[in-house]
């Protein structure tokens, strides 16, 4: 077993809505004083309360991370993942000691770079070298290191020719280069990363995960990494983290984290299917294996839509079914208006969305939004979601991986010479 | 759990709870460069862009010491100690914007710089401090001008004298510069909670200026006044400083010396303060 990098133990972050302080001027002297003289903890601190923003809490203090404990070896890649308000930006930032947990401690072992942003700091005015040189003192190099790193990190920005032009004269993509060069080449034992990749272009954030990559096999760099695209979590990262509402759902390698949280981000069904002009009562997908969400590639499969139309009858209805992949972009779409049928609809209604023939889905997670108009729009978001397996060798003879887009289109090559 | 934690020497540790006095010093040293870059930078792009570039730091305090003369000195006709009056409010102008302006800047850190402080962690006070070490090369510069107006007037004869006060002179301007920083500290550390506060700071400090003895000397003050403007602590501070270069005003080790303490107070306070804030600010502002 390798040594412990990161060692975090019950760790709490408490945020108060509404206002801030405790109300009133006592209170906060009260609790002041206790904290800091006494040595307490907060007073006015409740317990029990779990950061879903779906659901009003009864009580304005809202954990944004609770009770978390885990290790993190020397050496790791590791991904942290979870829905938008999980806890992972508040968790780096304790982590890049931006701002303190309200409860529990981090024991780190080695230097800590964090990058939650790029070009922190970076002043328009300054030419692109100074700017290098303030961002990394900001990054906690210091100045002969990064003298001594210059001419690599123009290198790898490729903005050589402007490097003495002010950097407010750049375009936004030669800053981002710039300012990822300066982080690429911080030399610290443990590096926090946000998701600053999603901003450059395809070539450059190639570049970055690549640089990434090697620094963490090739210098036993520990790293964290948050991000929502779970490709580069599976390349780079050798574990991961799922945080789900501020505590910790799962930990595991990568590829399993990624599988947990995949078939549970989607799945919080029931929870939004209800609108007050519509509602879905049953929503299925129904294959060779029955009604697991789980469809073979190339077979038929059905999706089955229950609902129930609050005004009762009505003309027109108009129902959208958009299918998105694992990083969420629609990849394709089935809809009554695109087939030109005309649907009068009852106040309880069953359709079902026969796909059939051929066409198939890469073998992967996917999920399914559903629009409906009855006249006004009514959108219900990850409805639902399903994995394609591909187990037999039906359509494609070799393994249709990623970088061939999400949808196998059946065809024949005819060749003619 | 024990054992596997004693087994293992941190190199740092997050905890909720900081001891009161944790002013992390270390830290501060290893990111001296930072400050070398900080100062850079505000002075780089002070001037960035502007015709007259350093030359604005000689306007302001000879335009706002050409507007003394004519309303304090000749419409109202208060005393100068026997001084031209154009070297008195000079000297008092030059180094009462060199504290102002360490309150007024540093009053504003947390607010100015909360993206930064949201994203990278380095020791806040370096900020703080970078703002006092850029002031003092503005102040430098503006030392220039009243050293040469110095020159000048006594060619053409005025009674000044340098006296060994003005061996002092680097303690005056500590003095200042921590008071100010001291001052700027709490202020900011508050305004992150109540941010009306920042609306009474440059207020405050315009008024400030009145309770000092910039736009008259100590010794034409009213007698029932006197205990009170001698009890701010700036005002032994611009007396010395008078006296050290010109020869007038009044110089005591004693109200020297209480202002030292004063500043000690107030300096230590405001770092114990800034440092309880810094920690969980970014949450709050």
């Amino acid at each position: 077993m390798g040594k412990t990098a990161i060692k975090v133990e019950n760790l709490s972050k408490i945020y108060r809505l509404g206002e801030i302080g405790t109300g009133t001027v006592s209170r906060d002297l009260e609790r002041w004083f206790r904290m800091n003289v006494l040595n307490q903890d907060d007073p006015f601190l409740q317990i029990g309360q779990t950061n879903d923003r779906a659901t009003k809490g009864d009580s304005n203090v809202v954990y944004s991370l609770q009770d978390l404990n885990f290790d993190i070896q020397a050496g790791d890649a590791v991904g942290i993942i979870g829905k938008n308000g999980a806890g992972k930006s508040t968790l780096l930032k304790i982590l890049s000691r931006v701002t303190a947990p309200s409860v529990g401690s981090v024991k780190v072992k080695g230097r800590v770079a964090s990058l939650l942003e790029v070009g922190t700091g970076f002043h328009p005015e300054l030419t692109g070298k100074e700017n290098i040189y303030l961002n990394g003192a900001i990054l906690g190099m210091t100045k002969k290191e990064i003298t001594r790193k210059l001419d690599e990190i123009i290198d790898f920005s490729g903005v050589e020719r402007y490097v003495d032009t002010p950097v407010k004269r750049y375009s936004s993509g030669m800053y981002v280069r710039l300012a990822f060069a300066v982080a690429a080449h911080l030399e610290s034992e443990i590096l926090i990363v946000d998701e600053v990749l999603a901003v450059g272009d395809a070539e450059f954030q190639r570049k970055c995960l690549g640089k990434m990559g090697e620094v963490s096999k090739n210098e036993g760099r520990t790293i964290l990494f948050v991000s929502h695209n779970m490709n580069a979590v599976n390349n780079l990262c050798k574990k991961g983290i799922v945080l789900s509402n501020g505590t910790m759902a799962y930990q595991g390698n990568a590829e399993s984290s990624v599988h947990y949280y995949l078939n549970n981000n989607q799945n919080s069904k029931g929870a939004d299917l209800k609108h007050k002009e519509v509602s879905i009562t049953a929503l299925t997908i129904n294959s060779r294996f029955g009604d697991v969400n789980t469809v073979e590639a190339f077979e038929r499969f059905q999706l089955t839509i229950e609902f129930e139309i609050e005004k009762g009858e009505m003309q027109d209805l108009y129902l959208g079914v958009f299918f998105k992949d694992a990083y969420g972009s629609r990849i394709s779409s089935i809809s009554n208006w695109l087939n030109s049928q005309d649907f009068k609809a009852a106040k309880k209604n069953k359709i079902t969305v026969d796909l059939t023939h051929g066409v198939s889905f890469r073998e992967g997670n996917y999920s399914v939004d559903l629009e409906f108009f009855i006249p006004n729009k009514v959108y219900f978001e990850n409805a639902l979601s399903f994995e394609v397996i591909n187990s037999s060798t039906t359509g494609y003879k070799k393994e249709f991986k990623s970088e061939y887009g999400n949808v196998y289109v059946p065809n024949k090559i005819i060749h003619e010479v | 759990m024990e054992s596997s934690n004693s087994s293992q020497d941190w190199d740092l540790v997050i905890e909720s709870k900081s001891s009161l006095f944790d002013l992390k010093l270390y830290d501060l040293w290893r990111y001296r460069d930072l400050l070398r870059m900080f100062v850079k930078r505000d002075f780089v792009s002070f001037y960035k862009q502007t015709i007259l570039g350093p030359l604005w730091f000689f306007i302001q305090p000879i335009f706002t010491t050409l507007v003394y003369v004519f309303v304090f000195g000749n419409l109202a006709g208060i005393s100068t100690d026997g001084l031209p009056q154009f070297l008195f409010y000079l000297s008092g102008i030059t180094a009462w914007n060199y504290f102002a302006d360490c309150i007024t800047k540093t009053s504003t850190v947390f607010k100015d710089n909360a993206n930064i402080f949201g994203k990278v962690y380095f020791p806040r006070l370096i900020l703080p401090l970078s703002i006092v070490v850029s002031n003092l090369v503005r102040f430098g510069v503006q030392l220039i001008l009243f050293f040469s107006m110095m020159v000048y007037f006594y060619l053409d004869g005025a009674d000044i004298q340098v006296t060994y006060v003005a061996l002092l002179f680097p303690v005056l301007v500590l003095l200042m510069a921590f008071l100010g920083l001291g001052i700027g500290l709490i202020i900011t550390a508050m305004t992150t909670k109540y941010r009306d506060l920042s609306f009474l700071v440059t207020f405050g400090v315009q008024l400030l200026m009145y309770a000092t003895t910039v736009i008259y000397p100590l010794s034409s003050a009213p007698e029932q006044y006197r205990g009170f403007i001698e009890m701010n602590p700036m005002t032994p501070i611009i007396e010395s400083f008078r006296y050290a270069f010109l020869g007038a005003g009044e110089f005591s080790w004693n109200n020297l010396l209480y202002t030292t303490l004063v500043t000690l107070v107030v300096f230590i306070l405001g770092l114990v303060i800034f440092n309880k804030t810094e920690r969980t600010f970014v949450d709050t502002i």
